[in-house]
């Protein structure tokens, strides 16, 4: 193993923001992971599956409305960008919402031991991202498949939105940064800061935290427990729509089992920040990000995601609950 | 169960010893329904006999100490490579020698991986584990001593007991031409009628390439060793040093329990079986890469323990039974197999969130928790949210 | 109770009385060979590889390509070809219990695949002492024809004759001053990877590892940039191809991107503009031959989309297998000795093995993307 100091540090303003965009996705992600643990305690196995719906919700739309040869541009492609982020968010509370009401609520109702929802949501992950990976023998059955080929063929493979949106980059003290990153990057810190106040301010915000912290409490002072649990799984799935169609802008390409990955490395950044603290998904998102360009640029590729976990293990020895600590419950926040 | 409990001693044992002949028959049998349609049963039960290994450790981690360990697969890895290195890659021992220091690598690892994240609590620790699972794997990938992506072959195999030339006996590696002390021949399942099949038979104690019975009687045997160990060490006073800290750790802690101490040894218990898990399968596979170490296997052997029902050594292995076996026998639905299998996890979740056999201690903990409830409150209301 | 115990034991003794009366009635084969050039019946192919799982993309081009092989042959045969699928999801946990089910099932006389040499590692003894002939289509590691395993055949060259093959195009053709070797940490993509890396030594000016399933290599392409090098050679599969390609034209980079077998896929021309000018070497035969444009054609009606990844060396596996099978062989030892002395022209080559079971002659062609198309440039000699 070598050390390239050198090669790290000549690069290090390039490697730090590319590193940041991609870490914002992930913080995105994070957000539903560390909203549902701070109500629910519960690791949402499944929300890496709301993401990967988000993202084809995002493809499909684009595909849609620009048609085949693409060279739409200007106010139009605008209007089809901000109608993707629309589906995409949609589409991802939708399959959150769902799966609230399919695999978490009957076992919540039950008083069931924890394990078993985590069990329950790696079962469903399994089955959302199946579905979408057997679109085409599903939509086969319903005899639809001719209809829409383009959008279910090639069911197990990438599916591409590759160049339909082309930005210059931007330069900034001899920095060539693309447009994307920054993008991404503005977009996501934005979206956090609206979620932050939202449940720090709002009555429904403050119902969520209440039920973080004593749900049985929290229903006495009128707060229903089972719509607070709605509206957390939903502002998770809205966030990880925003993050898929962030994803899809920068990526540009998407599979059935995309959300694996990319689920696990944000429960890594929800849990680095400090699981049920919102500040911390985004902290532990940016921090993962540039944690891992870095690692990459210093050790080489092949230890990127080694730099990931090793990092992980390291905080959480010095600081067991994450690198601001959980929160959502506490009533400072 | 309660009417088995009634019998008799002498005739308990008769039907524990009759099961125990019926698990070793199964794959002589081969009854159609239970066997799997596609591929090899007997390779299917003797994997299924390394997942109810690992269910078994993983349920000391897990059901009796209570701590969430999603990296287990790590141990796994640990105990095979290091019979691969020792038995092909680096050196030529043979497999039995090399058992004990794979479980003793297996054990060191999971003790220096517990020492540090022990004192990490609750969901953290399955996070930190699941770190350290891909942490071993990406280190296989990369390292070119432990054969990087490529994997290492020619893991040695468990010694076969043949008739010579001679006539006497032969203990060794298999050969083609030499032949089992005996032959066990199959049934045959035809339409309405059985059949002894005398061309396809087992040889007894041979373990060569084409014929996979006499592994899964290997691995049954060491279940049935493991789940004696598991029995004795639960009923003994580490058992309930587990039992006290899982319930409540700083009660335990005031009653003069070292948790910390007992958590440790948790880990590495489960480690060893682990361990040995692994590097049985790695003998079994004779070739072994990263591939077979995937996080997804941390996640399927965590279900085959909860959907079981952690803590009951018994409902464990009828969950490992299910984890490993249905994906095989199901193998007709195709490419909906695995989604068939995510939908029969969220079905078994929901119908039975105590898993399939609980623990009978949890049932009894229920229903006194239940009975104080109905004390304090005045009247009979069960509904509360999901806590452990 | 008791009296139905006694029943029972008594359903057994009867049992097993017809069964040693019956003794011996499960050794008679059907079919049991006919005459001479006659094609034999209730005989079966069967694919080992991925049909599900994380690799189900990579699998489908194969298990369609010898599915097409065998609905040819049946058109217009006799006694039909059973084609089964023994789906491993590409993991070599799979395969020790599908391989011993393979060799046990005497119906099956050919094995195309395994698909992966990982698989194909821990299934090739079972398959050799089952006496399973075998052609895989996609695996490509050199070690497997070491193990003297003689049912095993390569339908495609392996990565010490693809290798060298791109690294001389590389040298010679484009003559690259500065090449970065990027690999995808695959058996396939590192072992490719590190022989053009050798190969090219001196002009190598950096190498990178990304890892198959991520999908932002911001850092892979920042070094690329850094190390100034004109010229990419990225060993690994199409579906990783597709998006490094993208980020490193975004990235700045215009030099000549350099790839395998690996990615000679229709999917790769999603990545649209940016693909343009990729080299793709391939030890395949160029569609300009009209076998292989035939194939093409047939392949294209059947599953109403361009051949995949490997889809042609599955068409000729199967097709040597098929070939045996209308000559009248309807058991595994016949068979292997057929595939054994095999010398025909495949849609992908010439198919002979040599003893190892390599194909003896590979010849590697370079493809380049033009115009949104793969089009074949030539040999590379």
């Amino acid at each position: 193993m070598e050390f390239d100091y050198q090669f790290l540090f000549s690069n290090l303003p390039e490697l730090t923001i590319t590193g940041l965009a991609f870490g914002a996705i992930y913080a995105l992600i994070a957000l539903g992971y560390t909203m549902v643990y701070g109500v629910l305690q519960l690791i949402n196995f499944a929300h890496s599956e709301v993401f990967m719906y988000g993202t084809f919700a995002t493809l499909w739309t684009v595909w849609a409305l620009t048609g085949t040869g693409g060279g739409v541009g200007g106010i139009q492609l605008l209007l089809i960008l901000l109608l993707g982020l629309v589906m995409a968010m949609a589409t991802s509370a939708l399959i959150a919402l769902a799966l609230e009401r399919v695999a978490y609520r009957p076992l919540i109702k039950k008083d069931a031991p924890r394990l078993i929802a985590l069990i329950s949501a790696i079962g469903a992950s399994f089955v959302l991202a199946e579905l979408m990976g057997l679109r085409d023998k599903v939509t086969a059955w319903v005899g639809l498949d001719d209809d829409l080929d383009r959008y279910v063929s090639g069911a197990r493979i990438n599916q591409s939105m590759a160049s339909v949106v082309n930005m210059p980059d931007v330069n900034i003290g001899g920095l060539s940064i693309k447009t994307v990153d920054l993008l991404v990057i503005a977009a996501a810190i934005a979206m956090m800061v609206i979620v932050d106040q939202f449940v720090r301010r709002s009555k429904l915000g403050r119902g969520i935290r209440a039920t973080a912290q004593d749900q049985e409490t929290a229903a006495l002072m009128g707060v229903n427990p089972t719509r607070t649990i709605q509206y957390t799984f939903l502002i998770g799935g809205l966030m990880a729509g925003a993050a898929a169609f962030l994803y899809m802008l920068k990526i540009e390409t998407t599979k059935f089992d995309v959300g694996f990955l990319l689920g696990v490395k944000a429960f890594t950044a929800a849990v680095l920040g400090g699981i049920g603290n919102l500040r911390g998904a985004l902290l532990g998102g940016l921090v993962l990000g540039v944690a891992e360009n870095w690692g990459q640029a210093l050790f080489g590729g092949e230890w990127r995601h080694v730099v990931a976990f090793v990092l992980l293990v390291v905080i959480l020895l010095f600081r067991p609950t994450g690198l601001l600590g959980e929160s959502l419950g506490k009533a400072r926040v | 169960m309660n009417k088995l409990k009634a019998l008799p001693k002498p005739v308990k044992l008769a039907f524990w010893v009759l099961l125990a002949i019926l698990a070793y028959a199964l794959p002589i049998l081969e009854p159609p329904i239970i066997s799997t349609p596609g591929v090899d049963f007997g390779g299917v039960l003797f994997v299924v006999t390394m997942y109810c290994l690992i269910a078994l450790g993983l349920n000391i981690v897990v059901g009796y100490a209570g701590l969430l360990d999603l990296g287990y697969v790590g141990f796994y890895a640990v105990g095979a490579y290091t019979a691969a290195i020792l038995t092909s890659f680096h050196a030529n021992w043979p497999l039995l020698l090399s058992l004990p220091f794979a479980v003793a690598a297996t054990t060191i690892a999971g003790l220096i991986l517990g020492a540090p994240t022990l004192r990490v609590r609750g969901d953290y620790l399955a996070i930190v584990t699941l770190g350290f699972g891909e942490i071993i794997r990406l280190v296989a990938v990369n390292t070119e001593w432990l054969g990087d992506r490529r994997g290492i072959s020619n893991i040695a195999r468990p010694p076969s007991v043949m008739t010579g030339e001679d006539g006497g006996v032969v203990v060794g590696e298999a050969e083609p031409g030499l032949k089992g002390i005996f032959e066990i021949p199959h049934l045959y399942w035809g339409d309405g009628t059985v059949l002894v099949d005398t061309e396809d038979t087992t040889q007894f104690l041979v373990f060569g390439v084409l014929d996979q019975i006499p592994y899964y009687w290997l691995g049954l045997t060491v279940v049935l060793l493991v789940l004696l160990a598991d029995y004795l060490i639960k009923n003994s006073r580490v058992g309930r040093a587990w039992e006290a800290t899982r319930e409540d750790e700083d009660a335990a802690e005031l009653m003069g329990v070292p948790t910390f101490k007992f958590k440790l040894l948790a880990f590495a218990t489960g480690a060893f079986i682990g361990g040995l898990a692994g590097a049985l399968f790695a003998s079994r596979q004779s070739f072994i890469n990263p591939d077979s170490f995937l996080l997804l296997f941390s996640i399927l052997f965590l279900a085959a323990v909860v959907v079981g029902g952690q803590g009951n050594r018994w409902g464990v292995l009828v969950g490992a039974f299910l984890v490993a076996y249905l994906p095989q026998r199901f193998r007709d639905f195709d490419d909906f197999r695995v989604l068939v299998f995510g939908a029969a996890l969220v079905a078994l979740a929901i119908l039975r969130p105590e898993g399939l056999f609980p623990p009978r201690r949890t049932v009894r903990a229920k229903q006194m928790e239940h009975e104080l409830e109905v004390l304090e409150t005045g009247h009979d209301d069960g509904e509360e949210a999901a806590r452990v | 109770m008791r009296r139905n115990k006694v029943v029972g034991v008594g359903a057994i003794a009867l049992t097993l009385g017809l069964a040693l009366s019956a003794c011996g009635t499960t050794e008679d084969d059907n079919g049991g060979g006919g005459g001479g050039g006659e094609a034999a019946c209730d005989l079966t192919l069967a694919f080992f590889g991925p049909e599900t799982g994380p690799a189900a993309g990579l699998g489908q081009p194969i298990i369609q390509g010898a599915q097409l092989a065998i609905d040819q042959y049946n058109e217009d045969a006799e006694c039909e070809v059973n084609y089964e699928l023994f789906d491993s999801q590409g993991s070599p946990d799979e395969a020790p219990s599908l391989a011993t089910e393979v060799a046990g099932d005497e119906s099956i006389i050919g094995v195309v695949g395994p698909a992966f040499s990982g698989e194909s590692a821990a299934a090739g003894p079972i398959f050799a002492e089952g006496g399973v002939p075998t052609v895989t289509p996609s695996a490509t590691n050199p070690t497997l024809a070491d193990n003297g395993w003689d049912t095993f055949h390569r339908a495609l060259g392996n990565d010490a004759t693809q290798g060298p093959a791109a690294a001389k195009y590389i040298s010679e053709t484009i003559g690259a001053e500065g090449v970065f070797v990027i690999d995808d940490a695959s058996e396939y993509g590192a072992g490719l990877a590190g022989i053009v890396e050798e190969d090219l030594a001196d002009t190598v000016v950096g190498t990178d590892t990304i890892q198959a399933g991520d999908t932002d290599f911001s850092a892979t392409v920042t070094r690329v940039n850094d190390s100034g090098a004109d010229t990419v050679f990225f060993g690994g599969y199409y579906a990783e191809a597709t998006i490094l390609i993208g980020q490193l034209r975004d990235g700045g980079f215009d030099g000549t991107f350099v790839v395998a077998d690996g990615v000679k896929d229709p999917a790769y021309l999603d990545a649209g503009e940016a693909a343009e000018g990729t080299i793709i070497t391939c030890p395949c035969i160029p569609a300009t031959d009209p076998g292989v444009a035939e194939f093409a054609e047939a392949y294209e009606a059947e599953f109403g989309e361009e051949p995949g990844t490997y889809a042609a060396e599955a068409y000729d596996a199967a097709n040597i297998f098929l070939d045996g099978i209308a000559e009248g062989i309807d058991n595994r030892a016949d068979m292997l000795t057929f595939v054994n002395e095999y010398d025909e022209a495949g849609v992908t080559k010439q198919l002979s093995f040599a003893e190892n079971g390599e194909p003896s002659e590979v010849h590697v062609y370079a493809y380049t993307v033009e115009g949104g198309e793969i089009v074949p440039e030539g040999e590379i000699s």
